[in-house]
């Protein structure tokens, strides 16, 4: 497989959140506002960044039986600094994020990423690959956080779009309307494949 | 009276999977019949209650001690991922029937956010050990009754006639949607 084809990959056909429903725990929990999913979906990118990369230059070194252990380890330690930085640099959204920063640990598109990709391949193409699976999962939380926003607060990025008059459905900023507009994300986008499927 | 507050709140008000969005990946993996969603409920319960007394007993002795409290994350999920292994050896010794219908999700145990969630919760509440294993069997109790009860609907909903493009994931997620609306209503237990 090509370079842009493992890059592209990850963001459209083996998308983490809509196609193959990893890292649920996050997408669902930290989407209550754009914001909070972009900043849950780039710390996550740095997380898969750094573990692809020290992962696939350790593939040699790390014995088979206890790799999932090691690569926890790993994992770990990344998460450990992003935890640290974000403490440091982004203190707001620190405290949005509070419980899922150090959770990001047990988010199984990293882990699957590790397991599937990493331990197989060159430490660039891990990049590449970390790279687009990373854009994809943020950009699925981003839009399910403008999604949310939209209806749940009548917001975009923390900006008012429909003034005062709006009405907001609360419920979609409460957890159930995180199941819910995942779920009927999820439900129009096979729609799409289905209708592209037939016409072709 | 403080424990039955933390009992109640962990099982209904602030149930881990419907209203804290802990232990998503199992509840929707391994609900499609109640009999292995009830497997993977005891497991879950087994690895909580023992992970939140270890950890808590770690943070204790260990990384307050030594004053490494932000190797917190490390050390706690390599206890779990070790507890994880021990308890994959016991299943699969006592009761290889439900060793093969947990299949893949017994060592993805590990990785389920519901477990690491918990001890570090237990951390941030500055809870005692009584504490911490009250509300360890509550939030098991609470991942049981959620994973139990979803997997319920979702049998009589594999018979049901849903439209093409909601088959599957879709229909699941809208469904444990409406179950969280009906725990939203526990809420105002909250005052307890």
């Amino acid at each position: 497989m090509s370079l842009l084809k493992t890059f592209k990959n990850g963001i459209g056909k083996e998308n983490p959140v809509f196609v193959q429903l990893l890292g649920m725990c996050p997408a669902l929990a930290v989407t209550t506002t754009a914001i909070d999913g972009m900043g849950m979906g780039l710390a996550t990118t740095a997380v898969l960044l750094g573990s692809n990369l020290v992962i696939s230059l350790m593939r040699n070194f790390i014995p088979d039986k206890i790799r999932i252990p090691s690569f926890i380890v790993v994992i770990a330690t990344f998460v450990t600094l992003i935890d640290m930085l974000m403490n440091a640099y982004a203190i707001n959204l620190y405290k949005s994020l509070g419980l899922f920063i150090p959770l990001i640990v047990v988010n199984c598109l990293i882990l699957g990423r590790a397991e599937s990709f990493a331990s197989k391949n060159k430490p660039f193409k891990s990049i590449i690959d970390g790279l687009g699976m990373g854009i994809g999962f943020t950009l699925a939380l981003t839009i399910l956080g403008i999604v949310r926003e939209l209806f749940g607060a009548g917001s975009v990025f923390g900006l008012d779009l429909f003034g005062k008059s709006f009405e907001p459905a609360l419920i979609m900023i409460l957890p159930p309307g995180a199941f819910i507009a995942l779920g009927i994300l999820v439900a129009l986008l096979n729609w799409f494949k289905n209708k592209k499927a037939t016409r072709a | 009276m403080e424990f039955v507050a933390i009992l109640v709140s962990a099982i209904l008000v602030n149930n881990f999977v419907l209203a804290r969005f802990l232990g998503i990946c199992p509840f929707l993996g391994v609900s499609k019949q109640v009999e292995t969603a009830f497997g993977m409920g005891m497991a879950v319960t087994f690895v909580m209650t023992l992970a939140s007394i270890i950890t808590y007993l770690i943070h204790r002795l260990v990384l307050v001690n030594l004053g490494i409290e932000y190797l917190q994350t490390i050390a706690f999920i390599l206890v779990i991922a070790s507890l994880v292994q021990f308890v994959e050896l016991f299943v699969k010794k006592a009761s290889p029937g439900l060793y093969d219908a947990l299949g893949v999700y017994l060592p993805l145990i590990t990785t389920n956010c519901a477990v690491l969630g918990l001890a570090i919760l237990n951390i941030q509440e500055k809870y005692t050990l009584m504490k911490t294993i009250t509300h360890a069997i509550g939030a098991s109790i609470g991942f049981m009754i959620a994973i139990v009860l979803f997997a319920g609907i979702r049998e009589r909903l594999a018979l049901a006639d849903v439209p093409e493009c909601l088959k599957g994931f879709p229909i699941a997620l809208i469904t444990a949607g409406l179950m969280s609306v009906a725990f939203l209503g526990f809420q105002g237990l909250s005052v307890l």
